[in-house]
């Protein structure tokens, strides 16, 4: 008889135990994501979730493809490697709908100085003026053709 | 239990199917893009950098950065003979609107675009609590924003002071490396914007990189390299005065 009490002790135990263990389990299951630890100790749909985000910079190979033709004055300058986006501002919008959003064209009294004006700290190497000296007080594009900002290249376009 | 010669040789092509789907790693989190292909970094050239803030500008508006925040900002830096050790910097607004022409003569001046280092060994993934920031298969430091409680702890562990507690979100905020566009194939907002190639972002896992070549060919070094962070953002021509 002893014997017989002793193991339906144990039994108890052991099915508090296993309800300890189901009740874990089923806690955990509910409140962990779904991808966490996929990639490591964080939740892996966090990354989906960030390249969700929308692309604002359309990126200078969706401008060339339809403007081939400023492309072509580009190359040949030394303005070859500025990317279109980089005066133009943010065009991923225009790229996506071009017939109804229309960029606005930079403002050539703020565009140019940004990097030419004269500063110390800049490369020496870099083209800079004192734009009041340099061209008194007429815009850049008088002269200058901001595709291909070389003499030879002209004036307004 | 010992495996007979016959054994182990049935079992080779049941480990070999298992060895196969890890390498195929996870699902992918962009279409065509493999997380574990792709080990990114970026150079900044300083010898090219002329402070005309396109980067600042194009991160604010690609990612949506708060005004008087910055998740890449350019630093002035004036150098004298007297005070290597102390060069006096400044930062108007970030750089976001270029810097005045006011630069100090006799000593060296230049700028130093900074931003999140997405080390490889982070102090600010590893003092997180809930693990809401983490580095990505692809090597690059983010932060889930369901998650972070906005303890700050993160912020005070950066050691390049990359980190910043947005405003309306109410978490820690930094650069993504432009997460969002690199898993499609474009490069960083600030890497588009930039006029002189100062930035260039960098995958050290595509043997076709011109990163590598660079790396080669120049003296190259990242911030603070005694904190020994595994930072992957590469100056080249950075003066031993930059902190």
């Amino acid at each position: 008889m002893s014997k017989f009490r002793d193991s339906a002790h144990l039994i108890r135990v052991a099915a508090v135990f296993l309800l300890g263990v189901v009740a874990f389990v089923a806690l955990r299951a509910a409140v962990v994501p779904k991808s966490f630890g996929l990639y490591g100790p964080y939740r892996a749909s966090a990354l989906t979730e960030l390249t969700a985000h929308p692309i604002v910079y359309a990126g200078h190979e969706t401008c060339e493809a339809c403007h081939s033709d400023v492309q072509e004055i580009k190359a040949k300058g030394v303005h070859a490697r500025v990317n279109c986006e980089s005066c133009h501002g943010p065009q991923a919008k225009h790229a996506e709908d071009p017939g109804t959003v229309k960029p606005v064209l930079p403002e050539i009294s703020t565009l140019c100085v940004r990097c030419h004006s004269q500063n110390a700290a800049k490369p020496s190497g870099f083209p800079q003026v004192d734009a009041k000296e340099h061209s008194q007080g007429l815009p850049c594009d008088t002269c200058h053709q901001p595709h291909s900002p070389g003499f030879d290249a002209g004036g307004k376009k | 239990m010992t495996l007979t010669r016959r054994q182990v040789l049935l079992l080779l092509p049941a480990a070999a199917v298992a060895w196969e789907s890890v390498l195929a790693g996870n699902p992918e989190v962009a279409p065509n893009y493999t997380t574990t292909e792709h080990w990114w970094g970026m150079l900044l050239d300083i010898t090219k950098c002329i402070g005309c803030g396109s980067c600042v500008r194009a991160c604010a508006m690609e990612n949506d950065v708060p005004d008087g925040y910055f998740r890449t900002w350019i630093e002035r830096y004036h150098v004298t003979d007297w005070h290597i050790e102390n060069p006096h910097v400044d930062s108007p607004d970030g750089g976001k609107g270029g810097f005045p022409s006011d630069a100090e003569t006799g000593g060296r001046n230049f700028f130093v675009p900074k931003l999140c280092n997405h080390c490889t060994d982070s102090p600010c993934t590893q003092v997180c609590p809930v693990g809401a920031t983490f580095q990505t298969p692809d090597g690059v430091t983010l932060i889930d924003y369901n998650y972070c409680l906005g303890c700050r702890y993160c912020i005070q562990a950066c050691p390049y002071g990359c980190r910043f507690f947005h405003p309306t979100k109410h978490t820690a905020d930094k650069c993504t490396l432009c997460y969002h566009r690199i898993t499609k194939g474009l490069t960083t907002a600030c890497c588009e914007a930039c006029p002189t190639g100062a930035r260039q972002l960098a995958d050290l896992k595509n043997p076709k990189d011109p990163i590598h070549a660079f790396l080669k060919t120049h003296t190259v070094q990242v911030l603070k390299p005694h904190l020994a962070t595994g930072a992957k953002m590469f100056y080249n021509g950075l003066d031993g005065s930059v902190r």
